[in-house]
């Protein structure tokens, strides 16, 4: 099994919690790692630690990626109705690396490719602020996917979806992963997705982690 | 009307202010630090006000001040600014501070007026020079951090996990912020750059939905305003700051109503 990060011996505390004593894992490449665990349990906090470790190098952390390799979707963003980018300017807010205002040649034919696999071309002249929710996440989705990333973490972005934009969007990355070479970390509570989609599934419970393969599907 | 050298001078400083407040103003109204923004212009007052008791340049004063805060409120995180008691705090003690410096030193209360209200048929040679120098420097960081501030001021959550140095980048922007206020104040007042940074940005975002178009209608919509502001200025000999105030908001007016007749239709 081919890995992208290991994890080794971690403990992981907040103030009065202790959240995890001498984790270990490893999360497979080019495969869906879904993660489930209790409210609490500190899924976000180990990932927010994992994305430390790329600044400031941890010996319990293998991982050999450039902060601009990994993306990270964010649970909340506060878009509301009157944000006034539309989808094509939000999503190549992702080309940020670039000395020049304006975008490259390259740029605009990458932004063109990622509008059309995420199936953003037809609406990408509309405010962000007036999209559906499936349509918001596969805009943040779109972003990120700018950076060219070999690793995606995505927290709970499913959480307020309904379920035809749910698997609408979980099919799509399963499209992306060979598509982009990418491995993805999905933080989920939803069941019925993980056994649906997942490769993998890192159960983080009792300070503990424990990675499962699912079933081929 | 450009017989006269302060003329001529006010309409060449209108093309930087605008073009400082298009830039700027469009990453404020996306941050949402529009208050803040009137805060750091009270906040230049006082500096200003304090050079004047100290005996040096009201803006050197003003840029010490701005800086200052935006340094503070940069590294004690941008929340502080947009909390509604911590700007009424601010705001009240630096417009104190500010008239208590004008009344320690012994110079006249006209000297308030024109720090707060500016005067930008006042301004001779030197201050223009001053401006388009100041100017420059600003707009030469604008462009090269141009892509790295959009994403920090349009997507506040996605930059902060997935931007290097993004904190940096945040008060970058506030010492930026500080130094429009600071050069600008000089010559349209401290209050009313405050309108110039926040209503003309405002009103952009309901005509256009891409960076390129909001900051292109937010200098026309602010070149407008201070132009066609000093010929009314000049023919009536009212001031100009109530003339740039009243179209800025005509212009805020119309916006909200084309939203709304919009928003009917579709």
């Amino acid at each position: 099994m081919d890995s992208i990060l290991t994890v080794k011996n971690l403990h992981l505390e907040v103030p009065n919690k202790v959240l995890f004593d001498d984790l270990s894992f490893t999360i497979p490449a080019h495969q869906l790692t879904c993660i489930t665990g209790e409210n609490g349990a500190g899924k976000t906090t180990l990932m927010k630690y994992l994305l430390n470790s790329l600044k400031r190098p941890s010996s319990h952390v293998q991982i050999n990626l450039t902060p601009q390799e990994i993306q990270y979707v964010p649970q909340l963003r506060n878009i509301d109705d009157d944000y006034p980018l539309d989808i094509k300017s939000f999503v190549s807010l992702g080309f940020k690396q670039t000395l020049i205002p304006w975008l490259t040649k390259t740029h605009r034919q990458q932004l063109q490719e990622i509008l059309a696999e995420t199936n953003l071309t037809k609406i990408k002249q509309q405010p962000l602020g007036k999209a559906s929710g499936g349509e918001k996440q596969r805009a943040y989705l779109a972003q990120a996917l700018c950076a060219a990333p070999k690793l995606l973490i995505l927290d709970e972005v499913t959480a307020n979806l309904d379920q035809k934009s749910k698997h609408e969007l979980l099919q799509l990355l399963k499209e992306l992963i060979p598509k982009r070479n990418l491995t993805v970390i999905f933080i989920s509570h939803d069941h019925e997705l993980i056994e649906k989609y997942a490769d993998y599934e890192l159960q983080l419970a009792n300070k503990h982690g424990k990675l499962i393969q699912k079933e081929a599907k | 009307m450009f017989a006269y050298d302060f003329m001529r001078y006010a309409f060449i400083a209108g093309i930087f202010i605008a073009l400082i407040a298009s830039f700027m103003g469009v990453f404020v109204v996306a941050r949402s630090t529009s208050f803040f923004t009137h805060t750091l212009s009270e906040i230049g007052f006082s500096g200003a006000a304090f050079g004047v008791y100290a005996g040096f340049q009201p803006l050197t004063g003003m840029l010490l001040f701005t800086f200052a805060s935006a340094l503070f409120i940069g590294l004690s995180g941008e929340k502080i600014g947009r909390r509604e008691a911590s700007i009424s705090v601010f705001s009240g003690i630096f417009l104190g501070l500010g008239i208590l410096f004008l009344s320690l030193s012994d110079k006249q209360a006209n000297y308030a007026t024109s720090i707060l209200f500016g005067s930008i048929v006042g301004i001779d040679q030197n201050n223009l020079y001053t401006l388009v120098g100041l100017s420059l420097i600003l707009l030469i960081l604008c462009f090269t951090l141009f892509r790295k501030l959009a994403y920090n001021s349009f997507d506040t959550q996605g930059s902060e996990f997935n931007q290097q140095h993004n904190k940096l980048i945040s008060i970058i922007f506030l010492v930026m912020l500080a130094l429009t206020v600071s050069i600008t104040a000089q010559i349209i007042g401290a209050l009313l750059i405050f309108v110039l940074l926040t209503i003309p940005a405002s009103a952009a975002k309901y005509f256009g939905h891409s960076l390129a178009k909001m900051i292109g209608l937010t200098f026309i919509f602010v070149l407008v305003g201070i132009w066609l502001g000093l010929y009314l200025s000049y023919l009536t000999d009212w001031p100009v700051s109530f003339f740039i105030t009243a179209i800025e908001a005509s212009i805020y007016g119309l916006a909200l109503a084309k939203n709304k007749i919009f928003n009917q239709y579709h």
